[in-house]
């Protein structure tokens, strides 16, 4: 099986697919915290959170819908503490975030540990099952790459549309941007920065949970320790190569996904000749080598890193 | 009602009353007295100039009018309606517009985003571009301003952000228009057009207060001027009732000592810059095209022009920021156009920063601390190796707080609590103490008090006399005109040749500094400037 | 709610930040142990236990302090000059790895020799690694948070690739783990028949050394003007470049001997388990002692403590021993409010009309 042949083949686009959603769900929250001005590092353990919680959810009992609403909430809780202490007191976003991925982490594996104590192989739930889209699902190759996916993979898709229209197209998305351009902007016109940054650090902090809720949820069928294995980083690092904007960024997550199903065909080519080790470094090293492809051109929100308090200008 | 000229403000009532009731107002930050019981009113269709000096507690005030910061004590009426305290929303909605000092304007977006922020409901599920841009049309006709909407606001120049300021104010209906240092930026010419507008606004209704420190100005377009001293009002008075000389008493109050100049044959040359060229890759523009300077010891040379014109990239490039793209550039006959930040130092540059709290002190270290910053490993006094000797060094800081009188609780304070006029004397403190042969200082006085700029003033003026080459880069022309041997106009990345002091005035200048150049045998240069310039009576 | 620069904080003030933040995270893990339906109190006392409650324990708590001294200066070395180094974990396994390479036969000297030579190479080969990561940030102005962090998983795997191929104990039967340092690269132990070895040594003169750098010598007070206001520094002469490349020699130089004084100390070889996270536990250590070289010592005593009794406690009452990682991140949330509270008072304005 050579390279063009994983290419015609419709399991590679759906493994894509598949790949790219917790991508893309962590990219975008990524992304709407940073344009507002705030580097949120607690992706990595807010994903972990939203993957502990969306499927202990359903575990006990709960249905995957309201599931994915309670990773949610779990995320926008981790969100709400990561926005107290980096937009209301303006402290160093670099450890907040550290510190916030340390206790989400932590304290999903703590109440995983309580609620299922005498576990050695993680126990499943029944995930999201592929939608039937007559006739679109029954299409010879079409029909298996991209339309016999879960309800969460399209809402994740959906999801860049939308995210696109509020930021560009509504007062509130107007706002939110300036809030990562100059805040004194919005102080000038009566909107409160504050209000601002904390909703968007909420907002992209739900949607990171919800990257991490796929997994447990749609892509896999159960939680265990080091899930997220560096999702999140490589997020951060995609949110840059997206140039903040997000179409970019779904495109990216496409093309990571991509690269990672396209590794894992290919190693079973090559796995004799090259150590398994190496291909599953290649999401990381082509995350560095994206992110200094994009380096020098990077067009920052302007108001990144810098917390805005009141009265104690010039 | 109708009024004449702009259908637009239709919605104005001409009123008897004062539209604004500003009373008694109170503003301590810390142990800084800003504001205290200050009251004046506001009448409609007034121009009101508020005056005082750096420091005086003009833009305190105007920002608690316009809800950025809550008073202490005291209260607001609009309307005589008494205005919900430090609500930025509230002042707009009574129809408060803000055009600040420092512009708050998202450089990365179009100037459609920046006017449109904030005017529609959080909650609505559409940005109204078309209905905006249709009222945005009306007002740039009925204002006679041009502006493009969907530029980038980084693209623009200094003049046409401060027209996008006051159109966000007119966007949002304004009817008290404040101004804070409209001026600053603007070459004179520009001032005049800007004070036409303001008239124009007038007649349709509109009130202004305008923060000036500038006389000439306030002269020219106030009806009424309120004088503001170390945060008392010490004066509320119609202009057409004062002078320049009443007014500059009223704003400084004691006599301050003028440093005397002296003229002194120059030395050798100290900096020389022949045909300097700087690149800017990103736009591909020429930030300093063909620059050619001579400084010799003993001599101050100003340059002078309108912030944003080079002057930045020239101070950057002496100091050694920034490399040079072609040309010679040498200090004290020394190649310098490859030597690194401390290389230059070590060749006696001294350099006094622009913007002292963020480039020319560590905040958070100790003012000791600070007094050491620049000579790093090349004072032996203190240092010997890689070790610093610290009681050597705080010997040192207090020999030099106490020349320099530098005002401070005790030397292991944090740097960042001082005043801006004892932040600059320990910048001096630290470069001159090293009797440098070349000083670079760039708006040394700028928001300093009085008796500060003397000092300062007094300080270059000793460095002058004791051999070194000044080069002054201000935007203060009565500082230029009164400190510098010889000017030199900064337009565009250009510098003009060298005039020696006599042979200008602050008309000169401005037309300099708007790109017109002076031919020899006259000083008329383009007519319309001359008769703009001579309504605003210089 | 108005933030005012305090003229002077003080020095009660900073110390008892750390203390507070300890109660705040040991009240957060109280309401945790409530949750498993054991005692709070008779949890702590079970983390003492666990932790000084025996020679033996004492031992081990002290054992672990040992990398984490490293690992918290290396992060507070490099968070001083605000350059994020991340990489901790990675630099660790890189020193570890460069001792296996070199220390298990293919040089022997005598241990007088041999144990700082093991040192110098792990200290390079941590520095190493992170001279990728400073050379993008130098050169191509890549931010170095992601970069160390993605590096920490690179190396991580391949480390994994060696203990499974080159570097094999032969004799290990099947399990990745690397030959043994030879003996004269061995730590001797500190204290007989226990695991706590001469690296405890090294640790707290690396901290000695680390704080004299900062507090009498230029290039501690350049990497601290470099850290606080790099724009001043950078007018005043200061070669970012070149501080931030001291400062990562420095820093993955640290990090890199704790690996080393974990194979060569406590464990004698390499395996894939060697550092249970010491890497980002350092950042931890290093925020609890507020940047401070010495305080780190007191910070990483404290949370080796909190693991190793942590673990006593959780096999004796069946609390989650991940209650230690909860106590460790509350600790470093809280002390961030703790310092802003140092640097700041806060005012509170609930008058909501302005007098008449």
């Amino acid at each position: 099986m050579d390279i063009l042949e994983i290419f015609l083949s419709a399991s590679f686009w759906a493994a894509t697919i598949r790949i790219a959603c917790p991508l893309i769900f962590a990219t975008l929250g990524e992304l709407i915290c940073e344009r507002a001005g705030v580097l949120n590092l607690g992706i990595e353990g807010i994903m972990t959170a939203g993957a502990m919680a969306g499927w202990m959810w359903v575990y006990q009992g709960g249905d995957l819908v309201t599931g994915m609403l309670f990773a949610a909430f779990v995320g926008g809780l981790f969100g709400l503490l990561h926005a107290q202490f980096t937009v209301i007191l303006g402290v160093s976003q670099h450890v907040t975030g550290i510190g916030i991925t340390m206790l989400a982490s932590s304290l999903s594996y703590f109440v995983f540990k309580m609620l299922l104590p005498e576990t050695t192989t993680p126990p499943k739930i029944v995930p999201f099952q592929a939608v039937e889209i007559a006739p679109l699902s029954s299409l010879p190759f079409f029909g298996e790459a991209f339309f016999q996916h879960t309800f969460f993979t399209y809402f994740a898709f959906a999801l860049v549309p939308i995210v696109i229209y509020i930021l560009y197209k509504t007062p509130l998305g107007l706002a939110l941007r300036t809030a990562g351009e100059n805040p004194s902007s919005l102080e000038s016109q009566g909107i409160n920065v504050f209000v601002i940054r904390t909703l968007a650090v909420v907002i992209g902090s739900s949607l990171m949970a919800l990257g991490g809720a796929y997994l447990t949820m749609s892509a896999f069928d159960a939680f265990y320790f080091g899930m997220v294995n560096g999702r999140g980083w490589i997020c951060i690092a995609l949110v840059i190569f997206a140039s903040w904007q997000p179409g970019k960024a779904l495109l990216g997550a496409l093309l990571f996904a991509g690269l990672d199903a396209m590794q894992v065909r290919v190693q079973l080519q090559l796995g004799a000749l090259i150590p398994y080790q190496v291909f599953l470094m290649m999401p990381y090293i082509l995350s560095i080598v994206a992110m200094v492809i994009v380096a020098r051109k990077a067009k920052y929100p302007k108001a990144l890193l810098q917390p805005f308090r009141r009265g104690e200008r010039n | 009602m109708q009024l004449s000229g702009c259908p637009f403000y239709y919605s104005i009532k001409k009123t008897a009353m004062p539209i604004l009731e500003i009373e008694n107002i109170s503003k301590s930050f810390a142990s800084v007295v800003a504001n205290k019981e200050i009251s004046l009113s506001l009448d409609q269709g007034e121009i009101l100039a508020l005056l005082g000096e750096n420091g005086a507690g003009k833009t305190t005030l105007m920002n608690i009018l316009f809800g950025q910061y809550r008073a202490d004590s005291g209260q607001i009426k609009a309307w005589g309606k008494v205005l919900p305290a430090n609500s930025t929303d509230a002042a707009l909605k009574a129809g408060i517009g803000m055009v600040h000092q420092h512009f708050t304007l998202a450089e990365n977006m179009t100037v459609l985003e920046n006017v449109m922020l904030g005017t529609q409901s959080l909650f609505a599920l559409r940005s109204n571009t078309t209905g905006a841009r249709r009222k945005i049309e009306n007002i740039c006709r009925d204002m006679g301003l041009t502006i493009a909407l969907d530029q980038l606001v980084a693209d623009l120049s200094i003049g046409e952000k401060q027209r996008v300021e006051i159109l966000k104010a007119l966007y949002r209906d304004a009817k008290i228009l404040i101004l804070d240092e409209p001026t600053a930026v603007l070459i004179p010419q520009e001032v005049e057009g800007l004070f036409k507008m303001l008239r124009k606004m007038q007649k349709s209704g509109l009130s202004v207060i305008i923060i000036s420190h500038k006389l000439d100005e306030v002269l020219a377009i106030s009806q009424n001027i309120v004088v503001l001293r170390q945060g008392e009002r010490v004066a509320h008075v119609a202009t057409a009732s004062v002078d320049r000389d009443a007014l500059a008493e009223l704003i400084v109050g004691k006599k301050v000592i003028q440093p005397t100049i002296h003229e002194l044959p120059p030395g050798e040359p100290i900096l020389q810059l022949k045909q300097v060229n700087l690149f800017h890759d990103a736009k591909g523009k020429y930030r300093l095209k063909n620059i050619n300077l001579t400084l010799r010891a003993k001599q101050i040379i100003g340059i002078a022009g309108v912030s944003g014109n080079g002057q930045r990239e020239l101070a950057e490039v002496i100091s050694g920021v920034q490399k040079i793209s072609s040309g010679s550039f040498e200090i004290q006959q020394q190649d310098c156009r490859k030597k690194s930040i401390k290389q230059l130092t070590k060749l006696q540059v001294a350099r006094i920063p622009e913007d002292r709290h963020s480039a020319g002190i560590v905040g958070e270290m100790s003012v000791w601390e600070n007094l050491m910053l620049e000579d790093l490993g090349s004072a032996p006094c203190w240092s010997r190796g890689i070790w610093i000797k610290s009681s050597a060094a705080k010997e040192r800081a207090a020999q030099l707080i106490e020349k320099f009188d530098i005002r401070c609780a005790n030397m292991q304070m944090p740097a960042k609590l001082l005043s801006g006029g004892n932040i600059q004397k320990l910048i001096l403190a630290r470069n001159l103490q090293l009797l440098p042969k070349l000083v670079l200082a760039n708006q040394p006085v700028r928001g300093l008090d009085e008796g500060a700029i003397s000092f300062v003033h007094q300080q270059l003026i000793d460095a002058k006399v004791s051999g070194s080459g000044i080069l002054l880069i201000s935007e203060d022309l009565d500082e230029l005109l009164r400190l510098s041997d010889f000017v030199q106009v900064m337009h565009n990345g250009e510098l003009s040749r060298a005039y020696p002091r006599d042979e200008l005035t602050p008309k000169l200048l401005g037309i300099l500094m708007s790109g017109g150049k002076i031919t020899a045998a006259t000083d008329h240069t383009l007519t319309d400037t001359d008769s703009a310039l001579a309504d605003t009576g210089s | 709610m108005q933030f005012e620069i305090r003229e002077h904080t003080p020095l009660a003030f900073l110390l008892a930040v750390p203390l507070v933040a300890v109660l705040c995270s040991m009240l957060l893990a109280s309401l945790l142990i409530l949750w498993a339906g054991q005692s709070p109190l008779q949890g702590f006392a079970l983390i003492f236990e666990g932790a000084f409650g025996s020679s033996f324990a004492i031992t081990e708590t002290l054992a672990k302090t040992t990398p984490l001294i490293f690992t918290g200066l290396a992060a507070a070395i490099a968070f001083k000059a605000k350059f994020w180094n991340i990489g901790g974990e990675g630099q660790l396994y890189c020193g570890a790895l460069a001792i296996t390479w070199l220390g298990t036969g293919m040089i022997d000297l005598p241990p007088i020799l041999m144990i700082p030579f093991l040192i110098l190479i792990g200290m390079i080969a941590g520095a190493a690694i992170l001279m990728l990561p400073v050379f993008l940030k130098n050169k191509l102005k890549v931010d170095e948070v992601v970069t160390t962090l993605l590096l920490n998983f690179i190396i991580l795997l391949f480390v994994g690739y060696c203990l499974e191929g080159p570097l094999k104990d032969p004799m290990s039967l099947g399990w990745p783990q690397a030959e043994p340092i030879v003996d004269s690269g061995v730590f001797p132990a500190l204290i007989e028949r226990s695991r706590l070895h001469i690296g405890l040594i090294f640790a707290l003169l690396a901290a000695v050394v680390t704080w004299a750098i900062f507090r009498f010598t230029l290039w501690g007070f350049e990497i601290r003007a470099q850290g606080l206001n790099a724009v001043a520094a950078r007018h005043a002469g200061i070669n970012s470049n070149w501080t931030i490349l001291k400062v990562a020699l420095l820093s993955g130089g640290l990090a890199g001997l704790a690996g080393v004084s974990e194979v060569a100390g406590l464990k004698g070889y390499l395996t894939l388990d060697i550092s249970p996270g010491y890497g980002y536990t350092g950042i931890a250590v290093a925020m609890l002692a507020n940047l401070h070289p010495l305080g780190v010592v007191l910070s990483a005593l404290f949370l080796a403590s909190i693991f190793v009794g942590a673990d006593f406690m959780g096999r004796s009452i069946g609390v989650p021993n991940f209650i230690a990682d909860i106590m460790v991140a509350c600790s470093v949330l809280c002390i961030l409010i703790g310092l802003l509270l140092c640097k700041y008072k806060i005012r509170f304005n609930f008058s909501s009309k302005v007098a008449n």
